[in-house]
């Protein structure tokens, strides 16, 4: 009882002191002094009226959303003497494989930089400065010779990464046995069974309508899709984080989407974040960076090419080219196991002095990295919005999808989780797979990695990110990806190759499923 | 015992033949006994003229009507709106209800507002579109009237000339079109389906309404012939949205009672346009049609109609259009021929609801007045747009048609 009290002031004592640095903080600050003047406000009583002031103004309900976004997004404190890089990853090997991977990538980056004699950064001319700011909303028009960039990695390099991650403590001994782990990922991480999924998931539960599934044609919108939008309206009139994201676990209307991510993401557009962004427009003005390049070249390979998000190419460049320039982003590496590049000024190798992070956010892209923002199009369409949402999923959710960590909701544990569904629930289906060369995760790595953008339609899309938004995991990737090859059981085991279960009809296939087809229709009963 | 469908068109096209054929029906020349002639808008002159004298049976079926042009000759179909606009005010009905401007509330449907007649202007060089900006005249080039060999009497040439949107609905900041298919088998009563499946054709040049813009074709134009030959044409996706995709946009950007009342209206513009040309129609029971409709919407999400085209492109662009376009032909052909049988003109051109495809029932005249005219007036009055008319589900009611 004692070490749960400890926690909680501890938590406590965090929230407190990273709200006290917060713009909400300086706004109550003001509201409470300019409350003096109301007649309400009494001396004797100073301290409850105020708070009742703040209640019944709405303020009270903004202070909790910002504290139940810090509790969302910052993870428990662990023991006191605990040192800060096992905040960010408390297990050495994995810390270990994390930063191997990072050398990797950075030197990959750099031999680029030199083979091509381009800076990492470097200033823009007044002249070239003018004219990109002449062209901010149409950059998509600019055809930059990108012929001889690559990108610095696609997600099947990072597979195989994953793929040798081993544990130096754990002995998995040579005789194989029903226990042994058939699939590609050979780490012991705990992951969820059925029965603690269905738990952790129960809003999901077929006794309780959901939205893609029950709003289709056969059941008569009376019976719960209108009940949901009213609800949904209520939630969004309350303004209350914690109670839109328990409401959007069964789907959201999609008139309501845009306002209910905002509320549940504390993303409320005052003109300081305005300014912030414009702000991050001009360093992009003024300064060029190397992964300019590889963020034009990740478009016009990815989202360019994509049926549903070509028409917002433009707003991509937009957002994603004051990413790479946005400092703040290098915060979220507090509990990211992956740690911001470094890079030396010219002729200064090695000292610290002269050290900067490249690029400013600590975030290096890879291919079809675009594709996380490119679904959110849909919803915001003014660009300091966009900017914040997709900034804020990038902090909370898609950091975890593409760095080594033990943590539940991190690529590797989505990895085993997929693999432990398979090969428990569809053993033969897994075996066969396995015995001609198509390793399951070998399909479905790439679609967790990019949490399905641009394998589901847009529509089926969002109701899934609703749900990853709703409990605060990315678990449900993993239970999707194990879903699909659920359905698509009968039409694998006649597969006999890796080819022919990856081609590209598999793909069309995916964009024209539905969820209603995957979870009603065949086998996915069982795990729900 | 029946014997296989003959058919014969003049269009070599995939999407066709590939239908004609997986029917099991057999190719005949024009000259041969046919069922059914799939014919470019030239072929249907000529059947149907005066001197031709041809004469069709009962089991031969046609893709046009003999004078489709009244609908598709923009200064013909702004004359017969103009017609029908007056018929209705003098009806005294609501429908014909004016603002304090003088502006039609309900029918101001289309883009073309002026109709001009000049004799002896030599011929130009065609150009594709007509530009007036706002309400000045600063622009006008003549445009070169699709069918003037129609008018018979003298060498007359129609300009028309259209006010110009230039607050188009931009999306990611590009313009765009929408195509939609109406399938019309009868006028007299009007039945007519609209294709689920429409879509979007966006620009591929960023759109500024600046003046030094006005001469890029590929900004303005969104018409796919066009814009293959940018620079920026992409052979994947062509371009082109769905019509489902463009609906969960503005429903998430602004809203769901703006975006069915958008759809709502784009409804009615497409059953008004066949309305009003209905009575000069010349409803011979051996044609139906697939019109494909231009439409453009502005920033105030209300739609206007740019043009009716007889002969919508059956030429693919992209896979998904291919496929798009096939399944369009398929769906069409359950409904002009149905059982895929030889065609018996005397049949009462309704089909039962489980081979529509992805076609729904847009306006059913017998249907609406079974429950009564009157009703279609009461619930335009009072601007109601009824229950939801915008989601477009199979559920066999018809739904498009709430304000009947």
């Amino acid at each position: 009882m004692l070490q749960e009290e400890s926690d909680l002031s501890l938590i406590i004592a965090q929230i407190v002191q990273k709200l006290k640095g917060s713009n909400l903080y300086s706004q109550l600050e003001r509201q409470a002094w300019a409350s003096l003047q109301r007649p309400e406000i009494k001396l004797e009583s100073l301290k409850e009226d105020i708070k009742e002031f703040f209640k019944i103004s709405g303020w009270e309900k903004k202070l909790q959303n910002a504290v139940y976004s810090e509790l969302s997004v910052f993870p428990l404190p662990s023991h006191p003497a605990a040192p800060p890089e096992h905040l960010k990853e408390p297990l050495v090997y994995m810390r270990k494989a994390q930063g191997s991977w990072e050398k990797r990538i950075l030197k990959s980056l750099n031999s680029m930089c030199t083979e091509l004699s381009i800076p990492l950064a470097r200033k823009r001319p007044v002249g070239e400065q003018k004219e990109l700011l002449n062209k901010w909303n149409e950059m998509g028009t600019d055809e930059p010779d990108l012929s001889l960039f690559r990108p610095v990695y696609a997600p099947k390099d990072f597979l195989e990464v994953l793929i040798n991650l081993r544990n130096p403590n754990y002995e998995n001994g040579d005789s194989l046995s029903f226990r042994t782990h058939l699939g590609l990922i050979q780490v012991p991480l705990k992951v969820k069974d059925i029965p603690e999924l269905k738990e952790c998931f129960v809003e999901l539960g077929l006794n309780i309508g959901q939205l893609g599934i029950d709003d289709s044609t056969q059941v008569p919108p009376e019976l719960f899709e209108n009940e949901h939008v009213r609800i949904g309206q209520k939630v969004l009139a309350q303004q209350d984080s914690a109670a839109a994201q328990q409401y959007i676990r069964q789907g959201s209307p999609t008139a309501l989407r845009a306002e209910l991510w905002a509320l549940i993401l504390n993303i409320s557009s005052q003109p300081e974040d305005v300014l912030y962004y414009e702000q991050l427009k001009t360093n992009v003005i003024q300064h060029d960076l190397l992964v300019d390049s590889l963020i034009y070249k990740d478009v016009k390979l990815t989202a360019s090419n994509d049926d549903y998000y070509f028409v917002f190419e433009d707003y991509l460049y937009q957002v994603l080219l004051c990413f790479s320039r946005d400092t703040s982003v290098l915060s979220h590496f507090a509990f990211n196991s992956a740690s911001p590049p470094k890079s030396y000024i010219r002729g200064k190798l090695g000292l610290e002095e002269y050290a900067v992070f490249y690029p400013p956010n600590g975030v290096i892209p890879f291919h079809g990295f675009s594709m996380y923002v490119a679904p959110l199009c849909f919803l915001y369409h003014e660009p300091s919005k966009l900017y914040q949402i997709f900034r804020e999923m990038y902090v909370r959710f898609f950091f975890r999808l593409h760095s080594i960590s033990s943590h539940p909701s991190g690529i590797v544990s989505l990895c085993l989780l997929f693999e432990t569904l398979l090969q428990t629930y569809l053993p033969q289906l897994f075996y066969h797979l396995r015995e001609i060369g198509a390793q399951p995760l070998r399909i479905s790595f790439k679609w967790m990695v990019r949490a399905f953008s641009g394998y589901l339609a847009t529509d089926q899309l969002l109701l899934l990110w609703d749900r990853i938004l709703g409990y605060n995991s990315l678990e449900i990737l993993a239970v999707l990806a194990a879903a699909v090859f659920a359905f698509r059981a009968v039409n694998l085991m006649e597969v006999t190759s890796l080819a022919a279960a990856e081609k590209k009809n598999h793909l069309r296939e995916l964009k024209s499923m539905s969820l209603d087809d995957i979870v009603k229709i065949h086998g996915l009963f069982w795990l729900f | 015992m029946a014997g296989k469908v003959k058919w014969v068109t003049d269009i070599e096209k995939s999407v066709l033949i590939n239908n004609f054929e997986k029917r099991g029906w057999v190719q005949v020349t024009e000259n041969e006994d046919w069922n059914f002639y799939w014919m470019s808008v030239q072929t249907i002159r000529n059947v149907f003229s005066v001197e031709a004298g041809y004469r069709l049976s009962d089991d031969q079926i046609v893709n046009h009507f003999p004078n489709h042009y009244e609908l598709t000759r923009k200064d013909l179909m702004v004359k017969n709106i103009k017609r029908y606009r007056k018929e209705l005010e003098k009806e005294g009905s609501p429908l014909a209800e004016k603002d304090e401007n003088g502006k039609y509330l309900y029918l101001g449907l289309c883009v073309f507002h002026r109709l001009m007649f000049s004799v002896n202007i030599p011929r130009r060089p065609v150009q594709p579109w007509i530009m007036i900006l706002s309400h000045r005249f600063k622009k006008c080039v003549p445009k070169d009237s699709k069918t003037s060999s129609f008018v018979s009497q003298s060498n007359k040439e129609a300009y028309v000339i259209s006010l110009y949107i230039n607050n188009p609905l931009l999306i990611g900041g590009r313009k765009f079109d929408l195509r939609l298919y109406v399938l019309v088998s009868t006028y007299r009563p009007l039945r007519c389906y609209m294709y689920k499946l429409g879509f979007c054709r966006f620009c591929t040049v960023k759109y500024t309404p600046s003046t030094s813009e006005l001469d890029n074709m590929f900004v303005h134009l969104t018409n796919v012939a066009i814009q293959k030959h940018g620079e920026d044409y992409n052979h994947i996706h062509g371009g082109k949205w769905t019509v489902s995709n463009l609906r969960l946009y503005l429903e998430s950007t602004r809203g769901k009672e703006v975006t069915s009342k958008l759809f709502d209206e784009i409804h009615w513009i497409i059953v008004q346009s066949l309305k009003a040309v209905a009575p000069v129609m010349n409803n011979d029971k051996h044609c139906f049609e697939c019109y494909g409709y231009d439409i453009i919407i502005d920033d105030k999400l209300k739609p206007w109609l740019i043009e009716v085209n007889a002969s919508p492109s059956l030429t693919s662009s992209t896979a998904n259009d291919r496929i798009l376009k096939y399944n369009l032909i398929n769906d069409t052909l359950n409904i002009a021929v149905p059982n895929g049988e030889i065609p018996d003109c005397k049949w009462n051109k309704s089909p039962p609801k489980e081979v529509l495809g992805n076609y729904e029932i847009l306006y059913d005249e017998e249907l609406a007045q079974g429950d009564g005219a009157d009703r279609e007036l009461r619930s335009r009055q009072g601007q109601s747009l009824g229950p939801r008319a915008g989601r477009s589900r199979d559920s066999g009611r018809a739904v498009l048609t709430t304000w009947k």
